[in-house]
């Protein structure tokens, strides 16, 4: 007897010391309700050359600079200036017993990352710890081993585990960002990395290529091109040849997969009117989801796959609505305005961002699903148009003619932090950002 | 000074009396490689990049009335038909040109025709492309409503994609939102 109840004893001891390890995470570091608005002051000093080499300063700066840049990408932080340190920046200390935070405290950062890298050859070893500098406790250590080609994918999954840390949420670290540019000389689908890295063309047919829609498995995605002189729909595999073709007879427009599922959500209009249908993601018809007269289009699925936002013209000038596919009912969800399209459900399900013509300009606003309250993120900045939410909803792309030709731009869900993703040849729009690709 | 005045009068005659004293010839002239030596008739400008890859010139050794079916044929296709801001309505002019276009479909019944329904760059490339559709369609039903057979118009839209006028004001928009006739 005695001996059961000190097996419970050391099991709930057992799980009240895992339950810190399980949710992980001290929430106070990000206020949820708008994490954007205090950023977090965090240090991140050029790294060290780890004991058993001698990495040289360029190669150790640049590793430390494309950490930072990745870490503030995310609108969280506020990178403290080096300037401002008060340690030997040729000998920093990397763990907890050399390391006096009170250097630390005294400049106002909150957060501290420390590194040290061993480059070899082409072998790189990276030792990367997250420090709480009032605690003076570690957060987080990671150790990373690879070929030196790994570098930036090293950083960007220490990056995670920092975001998995303050936010529980693991990030857009492995997303990629889908758009259209113009640079070959037609509309043509590019994809890069989420932080506008390595820009490769996707399709090259010479045609017009438009409105890119990742599958939720990342391995498809469906656009509308009009490489038979129409405006068709293909699906195309991100790796092979073997493309899929919604091509009935008028326009087959602006596919949106549904969550998770190998369907998607398109307007066609064969029937001689446009009207929303639920497809295979070979492209057969399953069933038609709008029964309206007028143009029915741009479907957005809410992330539990049960409704559709769209557009619709059903009230006399494109606004947006929400149905529930299983009742089929149907909302207004938008009510400001003569000309509100692109709508794109936020991943949390909560918000819809949009685009919103007023006054000659397009802006981009947030909605909130319950309240139907908009709030205007872009102001007296050119057209800003075609609004995608990050995977983890923190973050929005979206296109905008600001700097003249249209260009791809992020910036926070609360509309922070707005600046340019990419450079690129020719003119860039309708970004579309893809779900985070998890593979740890 | 008087004798050039004559002439312009007699010309301000005849050149309309050309384009519509058409007969019902059905011939095409397709031979397009021979220089033109006569002034080509001139393309709204609107439509002269356009029109330019469909519009054919006369060649110097045309007839009267092959250069008025050639002139009927060319005011067919280069004459487009504009729509309002978000609209797909055809107002009165409108409905005078198509009637002219279905009066030449008429007289040319061997022809199919594809209606392309175009946009300005205000509004987004999504919504324009289902409106520039509506406009080609609205063409199309109008057509139809006057005897010309449904089989013989088919329609596509480019949406905001092909603007005649890449200009950012309600000049370029007014000429970018039109339905534009070709015979493919």
């Amino acid at each position: 007897m005695k001996r059961f109840h000190m097996k419970i004893i050391s099991l709930v001891a057992l799980v009240l010391f895992m339950i810190p390890g399980l949710c992980h995470a001290d929430y106070d570091y990000i206020d949820i309700n708008n994490p954007f608005l205090r950023k977090i002051p965090i240090a991140i000093p050029v790294f060290s050359s780890l004991p058993d080499s001698k990495t040289k300063k360029p190669v150790l700066k640049k590793a430390s600079d494309l950490l930072s840049e990745t870490l503030k990408f995310t609108g969280y932080f506020k990178m403290l200036d080096r300037g401002a340190f008060l340690i030997d920046p040729d000998n920093a200390p990397l763990i907890t017993p050399k390391i006096n935070f009170n250097n630390w405290v005294s400049i106002d950062a909150e957060l501290l990352i420390t590194g040290g890298l061993s480059k070899k050859r082409n072998t790189i070893v990276m030792e990367l710890r997250l420090f709480d500098t009032f605690k003076g406790k570690r957060l987080i250590g990671k150790k990373y081993e690879g070929p030196a080609g790994d570098l930036r994918q090293m950083i960007r999954r220490f990056c995670s585990e920092v975001i998995y840390h303050l936010t529980g949420n693991r990030g857009i670290f492995n997303s990629k960002i889908a758009f259209i540019s113009t640079g070959s000389g037609n509309k043509e689908i590019y994809i890069c990395d989420f932080d506008g890295y390595s820009p490769k063309q996707f399709t090259n047919n010479k045609s017009i290529n438009l409105f890119p829609a990742w599958s939720t498995d990342l391995k498809y995605i469906a656009y509308t091109s009009y490489l038979k002189g129409k405006p068709d729909i293909y699906i195309k595999p991100l790796k092979g040849n073997h493309s899929s073709v919604i091509a009935q007879k008028g326009i087959n427009l602006a596919p949106a997969w549904v969550p998770g599922r190998f369907e998607l959500a398109a307007t066609l209009s064969f029937s001689g009117d446009q009207e929303i249908y639920l497809l295979t993601g070979t492209g057969k018809i399953i069933k038609r989801l709008t029964r309206k007269w007028g143009s029915d289009l741009s479907p957005t699925w809410s992330p539990d796959g049960k409704k559709i936002a769209f557009v619709s013209n059903r009230a006399g000038s494109p606004q947006i609505f929400i149905k529930n596919i299983s009742s089929g009912q149907v909302e207004r969800l938008t009510f400001n305005g003569q000309y509100n399209t692109q709508p794109d459900w936020s991943p949390k399900g909560d918000k819809i961002a949009y685009s919103s013509l007023q006054e000659g300009k397009i802006n981009i606003f947030v909605v909130d699903v319950k309240s139907r309250q908009p709030v205007q993120l872009t102001f007296d900045s050119g057209n800003n148009e075609s609004p995608s939410w990050s995977s983890d909803g923190s973050l929005i792309a979206f296109s905008s003619t600001r700097e003249g030709s249209s260009r791809i731009y992020i910036m926070t869900a609360f509309g922070t932090d707005q600046r340019r993703l990419l450079f690129l040849n020719g003119e860039q729009t309708n970004p579309k950002w893809s779900p985070n690709f998890n593979n740890e | 000074m008087r004798k050039n005045l004559w002439i312009g009068l007699v010309m301000l005659f005849l050149i309309p009396a050309f384009l519509f004293t058409v007969s019902c010839a059905q011939q095409e002239v397709t031979d397009t490689t021979e220089a033109a030596a006569t002034e080509p008739e001139k393309a709204p400008d609107e439509t002269a990049t356009q029109a330019s890859k469909e519009v054919e010139q006369p060649t110097a050794d045309m007839s009267a009335e092959e250069r008025a079916t050639l002139a009927a044929r060319n005011m067919f296709l280069s004459e487009d038909v504009y729509f309002e801001f978000d609209k797909s309505t055809l107002d009165s002019m409108s409905q005078d040109i198509l009637s002219r276009k279905a009066d030449w479909m008429r007289d040319n019944p061997a022809v199919v025709v594809s209606i392309e329904g175009h946009c300005d760059e205000r509004g987004t490339n999504e919504y324009n492309l289902a409106l520039g559709e509506r406009r080609a369609e609205s063409v199309k039903s109008f057509l139809v409503d006057l005897g010309i057979e449904a089989y013989r118009i088919s329609t596509v839209s480019y949406g905001e994609e092909r603007p005649v006028d890449t200009g950012h004001n309600e000049e370029a928009w007014a000429k970018n939102r039109r339905a534009h006739c070709l015979i493919p």
